[in-house]
């Protein structure tokens, strides 16, 4: 056990974390479907509506000027969190979906042509999975899949079997929504990017968890979403080296990504501006910059270990109980289970703990070709953050073995 | 109305139960353990309800104008609110289905522990049932 984590000062930072659910202390384990939020986040918000809110980008009053410091702050604070290069780099969007549509709509669609070949993995999130679907329909591309092996991992060797002179573009995730593998996506990008792929990583379960280096990884695209790292919904980041992004057209046409626009042409602002058409998410945007230095603050590494810490307590108990089989047990994971238990269904679990005060997720998790492929139909999903505890870990062994025993 | 008569002895099993959750998640489970068995021929696809989260079959049998049906879910609770149903519209006409208003679920607080979720899937059985029962008068 890890006795050195401030976790309950973490815990005096998340106000929902005080409330009770059903009667009881809420636990909250579904993490990987969305984090809490601290104080500072709750806060920014709140400040941003009542003393800077204005339009950003272009206005010559005070409020304009003070609201596009702190949206571009956010993108510095960004940049700086997973390494990129520039700010030209860092690209908001409403999140690691909206990521990569745009990079789907925009790069595949002008870059590849029939015939082309797309790699994904059976355990991507269907964010992952649908979006290639769509344009490969429309391009006439095909999509490779690389398999999962039966604790989870994927089959690299295979990977490299799939690689093949058509292969031009590769897309992976970090770490898997159900399974909470963590992908070697720096071995994946080499071998990919050996072969003259382009290669994007879905961040979406990463950022929270671990430290994050664009550069390390070497990527052509990362994806993450601020919801899933203590910050606002509705905003997340395209990271894209900017060779790439600066030969891409436009996603979306509107405002803030124009220079110059008449009836004969219009020429497109520069990056990152060129792919966020609109007024953007700003209020939201600010928030995110408190998220971001939340995590900061605490220190990834510590995060890290703390939560490996929880996950092995949680892993070692789980495991003792009869009838509850495990889905992903990969050495290389964060503290998410995946369960089912013999005899009882993972929707009937998800009531009766939820009666208990205890938040998990039950379902197939937006990866449905990975449960086929595990043959289930879903499951029940523990998503551990950096505020849960051992105490929290052992009320809910607790319970799971009283309801499933009734 | 016989089908509003039925409602109101279900609320009053419920009330008993003094909205304790897991209570009444314990006492769906009973309700759902005591359905009459489905035969396994009559879990085909036609019989599948859609819009339910977890998976529920549905079987009705038209005889001397009125409607008896089965059923089944592979998730316990949803097989206790199925034979809440099944209880209210057994052996009735499908006129009486017809005509029939589902005001169990709010009165008992139900929708209230079951979710969102939950009340859909309700709503997508109570659906079906009508939709048999329409059936049955257009087709005999």
């Amino acid at each position: 056990m890890m006795s050195n984590f401030p976790v309950s000062d973490i815990r005096n930072d998340f106000p929902i974390l005080e409330r009770k659910v059903n009667n009881n202390d809420l636990v909250y384990f579904d993490n990987a479907a969305t984090t809490q939020k601290p104080n500072t986040v709750i806060d920014a918000l709140s400040d941003y509506y009542k003393n800077i809110n204005s339009n950003i980008h272009r206005g010559v009053h005070h409020l304009a000027e003070k609201a596009t410091e702190e949206f571009e702050e956010t993108r510095e604070i960004a940049r700086n969190f997973i390494n990129a290069n520039s700010t030209s780099e860092i690209v908001f969007t409403r999140g690691a979906t909206e990521g990569i549509n745009l990079v789907a709509s925009s790069y595949c669609k002008h870059f590849l042509k029939k015939g082309d070949e797309i790699i994904i993995s059976e355990m991507e999130h269907h964010s992952n999975i649908v979006p290639w679907q769509m344009i490969a329909k429309e391009k006439e591309l095909i999509i490779r899949t690389v398999k999962v092996s039966e604790n989870g991992e994927l089959d690299i060797n295979q990977f490299k079997n799939l690689i093949n002179n058509k292969t031009k573009f590769v897309s992976i995730v970090y770490i898997s929504n159900t399974l909470g593998t963590i992908n070697p996506v720096k071995e994946i990008t080499k071998i990919s990017k050996d072969a003259g792929a382009v290669v994007m990583i879905d961040g979406a379960q990463a950022t929270s968890h671990k430290n994050v280096d664009v550069k390390d990884i070497n990527c052509d695209f990362f994806v993450f979403s601020a919801h899933k790292m203590y910050g606002p919904t509705g905003v997340g980041i395209l990271y894209g080296k900017e060779e790439i992004l600066d030969k891409m057209p436009p996603y979306m046409g509107g405002g803030e990504m124009i220079k110059d626009v008449s009836f004969d042409s219009t020429t497109y602002n520069e990056l990152p501006y060129k792919f966020e058409a609109g007024t953007p998410n700003i209020g939201d945007v600010v928030g995110f910059k408190k998220a971001i230095e939340y995590i900061k603050k605490i220190g990834r590494d510590k995060i890290y270990e703390y939560e490996n810490s929880i996950r092995d307590y949680a892993h070692e108990k789980l495991v003792k109980i009869d009838r509850v089989n495990l889905v992903g047990t990969s050495k290389n994971k964060i503290g998410i289970f995946s369960f089912h238990v013999d005899g009882f269904h993972y929707y009937d679990l998800g009531l009766f703990l939820d009666a208990k005060g205890i938040a998990i997720r039950t379902g197939h998790h937006c990866t449905q070709p990975l449960m086929e492929k595990m043959k289930l139909d879903g499951t029940a999903r523990v998503s551990l953050a950096m505020y849960n505890t051992y105490e929290e870990i052992d009320y809910f062994i607790e319970e799971l073995k009283r309801i499933i025993n009734k | 109305m016989i089908t509003d008569k039925i409602q109101r002895e279900i609320i009053e099993n419920f009330d008993i139960l003094d909205d304790d959750i897991e209570m009444t998640l314990n006492y769906l489970m009973e309700l759902g353990e005591g359905l009459k068995p489905l035969d396994d021929k009559y879990r085909v696809e036609e019989n599948i309800i859609k819009g339910c989260q977890s998976k529920v079959w549905l079987k009705h049998f038209y005889d001397n104008e009125k409607l008896t049906f089965f059923g089944d879910s592979n998730t316990a609770i949803t097989k206790g609110l199925l034979s809440l149903l099944i209880h209210i519209f057994n052996n009735r006409t499908p006129k009486e289905i017809l005509e029939s208003k589902l005001f169990f679920i709010n009165d008992t607080g139900l929708c209230r522990f079951i979710g969102t979720q939950r009340s859909n899937g309700l709503e997508a059985m109570e659906n079906k049932f009508k939709l048999i029962a329409l059936n049955s008068i257009e087709n005999g």
